[in-house]
Formats: C-alpha cells, structure tokens, sequence
C-alpha cells in the first residue's frame, strides 16, 4: 500500500470529485473524517489544508483565498472546543471511579445477609434508582429469637441522600445496645438526625423488633410509608397502622408503639414509598392497585413473593424506575 | 531572524486595544515563520488575554516579543493588570467555566493552544499571565493516512 500523505489524498479525493460529483468520493469523505479526529486534526487546520488544496486545483480568485481567513478564525473557537473533549473525557471517567468507590462504600452500610430464624422468612429486595440509593434498611440480630428491622427512606437521591445514610447507620449502631423500645429509638434517632442533617432533609423510618418465639412485631412510625399486613385466615391485606412525623423534622417529636402478632400463613410487607411511586403509564399507583399484586402473589416464599413484586412492578412502569425501591417480606411459616 | 523583530507593548483600554494587540501578534508570528494555522492561534489567544483584561480589570497591558531557546524561535506574550484578580485560578483554567460569563473566560482554550502557561493572580496585584508558543516543525508521521 502506497502511503501518500493526507495533503496528497486531499488534494486527489477533492479533485475527482469536482471532476465528476459521486457519492463514492463523499463516502470517503465521511471516512476521511473520523480518521482526522482520531488523529486530532482540528477544524481550523482542516480548513487551512482546504484552502491548500484549492491553490493545488487552479487558480483561486483572492476573494475565495482571503475568505479562509475568516473560516479560519471561527474555525479556532470549534478547535477549542474539539481540544476541550479530552479533558471532559477524563474528568468524566475519574468522576465514574469516585462514584463507585462511594457505591461500594455505600454497600458496606447495608446489611450482607438476611438472617434466619425458625418459623419465619424473610425475603428482600432493595434497588438504587441512580448509582447511590437513599433507602435505608438493616437487621439486627438481638439473640436467637429476636431481631429488630429498621427500613428507611431519606428525602432526594444520590449522594446527599447516601451520606445522609451512613450517620443514621452509625446512629442506630451505637444506640442498639441500649433496652430501647421502637418508639424511644425513633425518638433518639429523631434528635440525632435533626441535629445532624441539612434543614431541608428529612428521615422517614420505621423501626420494629420481631419476636420469633411469640411471632410478635412491636414496631413505631416516624411519617414513613405504612406497610401490610396479609391476614391468611381472612386473605385479605391492611395497612400497617401508625404514624408519627419524620425524623429530623421537629425536635419534640413523640412516636408510639404497635403490636401484630402473625399466624401461620400471615405476611407483613415492609417498604419505601419508591414501592408505590412505581409509574403506570402516567399515573402512580394506587395502593389498592398495589393490594391486587400482592394478593396474586401471597402464598409463596417470602423472598420468592418479593422478587415476583419487583417484576411485576418493573414491568407495569416500562422497566423505569424512578424511586430507589425497597420491599421486605417477613411470612411466618 | 528573531531579532529583527522587537517587543511591544500594547495597553488595553478600549475594545479597539484588543484588535491592535491581535494584529501585531499576527504580523510579528508571521516575520517569525509560524504558518498561517499558527498565526491565528497566536492571535486568538491573545484576543482573550487582552479581552480579560478589557473585561474584569478595566486596563492594562499585553507585551508581545520574540524569543529563543536552544536554537527554537518562539513568541511570548505577557498580559498584566491590575484589576481585582482571579479568586479561583484552579477554577478559571477548568472548561466550562468561561461559559458562565466568569473571570478567566477563554483560560483554559488558551492553555491548550500555547506551549507554555504561566499565571500569577492576587487581589493587591491583579493578574500576570505568561504565554509562550515555540515554532516547532510538525510532529513527524501525523499527516499519513
């Protein structure tokens, strides 16, 4: 293969094509250009070897000669913009690195496992929105009967949301081995919170100790999405009743305490509001319609009947997910 | 060659300063040999520098002169004033900045045009800004295709 240089291949591809106009030579063309980007050739010097090649092809009246002075010019601010893409490039790519160290940081506040406890299962399943998820949810093992489940959602997304996370994990762990009742826990938490995050954010939590021998669920409220409760004997699904405002909110925040006990068969659902903000079309879900799902798919395994969920609301909102998006099942057996 | 050409002084008050700076850098680029590409670099870069000064100091001056080293014919330019001074330098040379309507607009498309980059900036002293381009051959091999 002849090397000749890109001047000479110019001035040729240039010259066949003002003898005789083909799409051929365009093609080339098109070519031609993604070779002078990879290489770097910028705008400004393209137009100069533009202009280099006319003078090869004939005589240039002065005008059209003088006129590249001005396409020159111009051409050096789309120059300066073609050199500025390599530093997005990089900068880009080293924001995608910190990015997933912080997910991977992030990862390490959730829990690794599930735990196991006879007489119950327990299914879960927790998906980011964007790359750093502002739902919260953990489980703390108190002995071989009991264990105390906090889910929480912190208002906005991403990083704000993700750093938010990692005080109310250090929060509840340094509290959790203190005898607190689920309503004393919202009630610390709320303080440490307020005191710790921007005004404009806010928690919203619920936090329960199950009790495997009693099959009890004592539980407190803090403005958080209500959960479910599947009665089997009746086949039918409640709210969770409770409330209690937000964490970080107001400093004198009082919660109160509710008991479930579950009967074979029965099924609470614990969830963020990224659950119920699933979009249909252009319309949120509405909770009833929610009920309908969960009921064509009560009667399986905990785990098994949160996956399910999930794909049936992923696939009603045409795989988009707009909220970080949190369910646990607890089915006691 | 290079010393035939002597240094300038050009002082930025007005926008028509900036026109005169960009003409003697053009002419003094091409007494030096730079090729026409180069040239207009040369001029736009100091189109900025001298409209910075223009812009956020009010006035000040652009010094344009030739130099060598090793045998290398080059053409620096020096933009001084006195204004308020550039808060975040780090800031003014990252892309996009410019476009805000910022102090430092056109830094960092300077940056990259010249060879060598130099800024001094302080409330009390205003800003210094060194550029210089080497007229260097091409590198060898980059026009085969």
């Amino acid at each position: 293969m002849v090397i000749r240089s890109l001047e000479e291949e110019y001035v040729k591809l240039l010259r066949d094509y003002l003898n005789g106009p083909g799409e051929d030579q365009l093609y080339v063309a098109q070519q031609m250009g993604k070779w002078l980007l990879a290489r770097n050739i910028s705008p400004e010097e393209l137009t100069d070897m533009h202009g280099r090649a006319l003078e090869k092809l004939g005589d240039v009246p002065e005008f059209v000669r003088a006129s590249f002075s001005i396409l020159t010019e111009v051409m050096i601010e789309y120059g300066n913009e073609h050199r500025s893409v390599h530093s997005w490039r990089s900068r880009h790519q080293q924001l995608e690195a910190e990015m997933a160290v912080a997910q991977a940081m992030q990862q390490t506040l959730l829990p690794g496992e599930i735990p196991a406890y006879p007489g119950l299962e327990i299914g879960l399943v927790s998906i980011a929105a964007k790359q750093m998820s502002g739902d919260y949810y953990d489980f703390i093992c108190q002995d071989e009967e009991r264990f105390c489940l906090s889910v929480a959602d912190i208002t906005g997304k991403g990083i704000s949301a993700a750093m938010c996370m990692s005080m109310l994990k250090y929060a509840i762990d340094s509290l959790r081995e203190m005898p607190l009742g689920p309503d004393e826990m919202l009630h610390h938490l709320n303080r440490i919170v307020g005191r710790n995050i921007d005004p404009s954010m806010f928690v919203t939590m619920l936090y329960g100790a199950y009790d495997t021998r009693l099959h009890s669920f004592r539980y407190a409220v803090a403005g958080h999405e209500p959960g479910f409760l599947y009665r089997a004997s009746e086949k039918k699904f409640a709210d969770l009743e409770g409330q209690g405002s937000a964490l970080g909110l107001c400093p004198s925040s009082e919660y109160e305490v509710r008991e479930v006990r579950l009967e074979p068969g029965d099924v609470l659902i614990l969830l963020t509001d990224g659950v119920t903000e699933c979009k249909k079309n252009r319309y949120y879900l509405q909770r009833d319609e929610l009920i309908l799902h969960m009921q064509a798919e009560v009667g399986v395994h905990a785990q098994k009947m949160a996956n399910a969920l999930y794909n049936r609301l992923l696939t009603l909102s045409q795989f988009e997910l707009l909220d970080d998006y949190t369910m646990i099942v607890l089915r006691r057996t | 060659m290079w010393q035939s050409c002597s240094p300038e002084t050009i002082k930025i008050k007005q926008e028509t300063d900036i026109v005169t700076a960009r003409q003697v850098g053009r002419n003094m680029s091409r007494q030096l040999g730079f090729g026409t590409i180069m040239q207009s670099r040369i001029a736009t870069s100091i189109s900025e520098l001298a409209r910075n000064i223009y812009l956020y100091a009010g006035s000040g001056t652009i010094t344009i002169e030739p130099i060598e080293k090793n045998g290398v014919i080059g053409l620096q330019m020096t933009a001084i004033d006195a204004g308020p001074g550039i808060p975040d330098i780090r800031k003014a040379l990252e892309d996009g900045y410019s476009t805000s309507g910022a102090l430092g607009a056109g830094l960092p498309g300077v940056r990259r045009m010249m060879d060598e980059f130099e800024i001094h900036s302080s409330r009390e002293e205003g800003t210094r800004v060194v550029v210089v381009k080497w007229n260097s051959p091409l590198e060898e091999g980059r026009d085969k295709w």
